[in-house]
């Protein structure tokens, strides 16, 4: 399982399965049109009620509606949504919406499906909002990442305005910058106010001083779909699913060991390995769970099979349901290697504001390569596990806790695959015919023609090298100087080799 | 640390925040109140005691008013952070 994986289907919302927990009335996802297609303002109004005109002073019934069905934020934070409208009617100045389907979360499908396919849902829930707190505008946030998107609220604002009355608020559509921490309130806010996408100081919280100063209430766009449900069907329809604490339906987004990835709409409290069997995945082909993305936590799959879709059956693992993404690792690839990954993907969305942060992260990026291709393991896993300690709690956002976590609990998860790259093997690589049993090497530019010896690259990663001088040269692709094209990636390497520099896969001879 | 600091908090005592986006690791409060912060290997502070006794306002006080970036600030201690942890 690849990050690049994540990302290519980050960026098309029709390239994920739309599904429904077996036994569940959809709910989100009812009257879903086919991939490529969105529902139109006509086909939606035979089903979805009209939001009520915006009065100044808001209406306090739509709150109390929200707290009986007891909704939570699912961008990852499960705040009460009923909470977080009441806060910004305190002030005396016309509070903001800001829909936030930024949606950075590689591994996350469901915000840009609903905005692409059920866009009129998403802004009927963000007019909702507005009516509950009596705000005047309402800035819709699509992440630039996925054009379909952009495109299904784009045109469902365009219909909007030709056939429906004006509601009495100022909507607005805006791209957010492709950047994992642009999807981060505070930062959400200070782009609309100032163009530049990274989180602010807090205090202030958003709700007290937000967009223009005004009060602002940042929401999940799933979140504002299932508002815009309650307010239709009634808080008892909505509690009827799920568990009490937590009621309602989630959106989850499974990626990894499962044919293709899938968004499900799923019952709060389902369990992980029901989820996982539904969506076309063999459980005994996992070798770790990623719940709640990549600012999540790894969860090994014995546990993770006997957990809910809950706060409170995920908390002993040190977890949450977080924005609903289970990326499933299959068995037989490198743990080591997918935590390594992962790290580095965050030290490159550092935004550069404060030190810990891009000093620390690219640090652990850098330990957890070795460790990869097992040079100076010892040393190595210990500063990544003094590092994962330093950093929480030293950052203007949370991304480097969210970083670290992920690492903490990748490296506990992946504990006997840390403990053969210690000894010097990848249990991965063994498995996969490989000769003999070898490091994982990362591509350097260096003589290569010692029959095999550990080297140390410029930028300080210690690699490993194997070359056979003395095996014959396949002739087919065999050039005159002696090279010829590794098949697994392109790269000229010389025609002796039995492994490929740049891509380490072995070769046949 | 001596016995007289080890006794239970005032309402003077005030807690240690750290702006980590205006810090530049100057490492100016180390300086001052080494019981306090520590420095990590690029020189950003680690706050290793976040509450400052009513006894050593004086010199956190002057630890805020001397950090280049004003990235240091003490606030009041809630309620329910009463029970400092001494490490």
């Amino acid at each position: 399982m690849k990050a690049s994986q994540d990302l290519k289907h980050h960026v098309d919302p029709f390239s994920w399965d739309a599904t429904v927990a077996r036994g569940l009335e959809p709910r989100l996802l009812a009257d879903l049109p086919p991939a490529g297609a969105f529902r139109t303002l006509a086909e939606h109004r035979i089903t979805h009620p009209k939001p009520p005109r915006i009065q100044k002073k808001g209406d306090p019934r739509i709150i109390t509606e929200i707290e009986r069905a007891g909704l939570t934020g699912r961008g990852g934070a499960d705040f009460p949504t009923a909470a977080k409208w009441k806060a910004v009617t305190a002030g005396d100045r016309r509070p903001v919406v800001v829909v936030n389907g930024a949606e950075g979360e590689p591994a996350a499908g469901k915000d840009a499906l609903l905005m692409a396919r059920l866009p009129h849902l998403v802004i009927d829930g963000a007019l909702f909002a507005a009516a509950a707190v009596g705000a005047d505008r309402v800035f819709i946030c699509v992440g630039e990442h996925s054009p379909p998107a952009v495109a299904g609220i784009k045109q469902a604002l365009a219909e909007r305005r030709t056939l429906e009355k004006d509601p009495g608020v100022r909507i607005e559509a805006r791209i957010v910058p492709d950047r994992y921490v642009a999807g981060e309130s505070s930062a959400l806010v200070h782009w609309i106010n100032s163009g530049n996408a990274v989180p602010t100081a807090t205090p202030p919280r958003t709700s007290e001083r937000g967009v223009g100063k005004r009060p602002t209430i940042v929401q999940n766009a799933e979140t504002l779909v299932h508002a815009a449900l309650i307010l239709a069907r009634g808080a008892e329809w909505y509690r009827s699913v799920g568990t009490s604490e937590e009621p309602g339906t989630r959106l989850v987004s499974i990626t990894g060991a499962v044919p293709n990835p899938v968004v499900c709409e799923v019952e709060a409290g389902s369990w992980l390995l029901d989820i996982f069997e539904q969506s076309g995945g063999d459980p005994t082909k996992v070798s770790g769970v990623l719940v709640g993305g990549y600012y999540g936590t790894w969860i090994h799959p014995r546990d993770a099979f006997e957990t809910q879709l809950t706060n409170e059956s995920m908390r002993p693992h040190g977890a949450s349901p977080g924005c609903g993404i289970l990326r499933f690792q299959p068995a037989g690839t490198c743990g080591v290697s997918a935590v390594a990954e992962l790290a580095e993907w965050f030290a490159g969305e550092s935004v550069g504001n404060c030190g810990p942060c891009v000093f620390g992260l690219q640090a652990i990026a850098n330990a957890l390569r070795a460790l990869e291709s097992c040079t100076n393991t010892k040393a190595m896993l210990e500063r990544v596990q003094r590092l994962t300690a330093e950093i929480p709690g030293r950052g203007g956002c949370k991304l480097p806790d969210g970083a670290a976590q992920m690492v903490a609990s990748g490296l506990e998860v992946f504990a006997d695959e840390v403990q053969a790259h210690r000894a010097g093997r990848c249990t991965a690589r063994a498995r996969r015919s490989a000769p003999v049993e070898t490091p994982i090497q990362r591509p350097v530019e260096i003589p290569f023609d010692v029959p095999i010896k550990t080297l140390v690259s410029s930028n300080g990663h210690p690699t490993m090298h194997l070359a056979d001088s003395s095996s014959s040269s396949s002739p087919s692709s065999s050039s005159q100087d002696g090279c010829r094209v590794c098949p697994y990636c392109a790269e000229e390497i010389r025609s002796a080799a039995i492994k490929c520099r740049y891509c380490g896969e072995w070769l046949e001879r | 640390m001596s016995e007289r600091r080890r006794r239970t908090s005032s309402h003077e005592d005030r807690r240690l925040v750290v702006d980590f986006i205006a810090c530049e690791g100057h490492g100016m409060c180390r300086d001052i109140l080494p019981d306090n912060f520590r420095l990590d290997e690029w020189g950003y502070p680690i706050v290793t005691n976040e509450v400052v006794f009513s006894e050593v306002l004086s010199d956190a006080k002057r630890a805020v008013r001397l950090c280049p970036e004003l990235a240091l600030r003490l606030e009041e201690i809630k309620e329910r952070r009463r029970e400092p942890a001494i490490t």
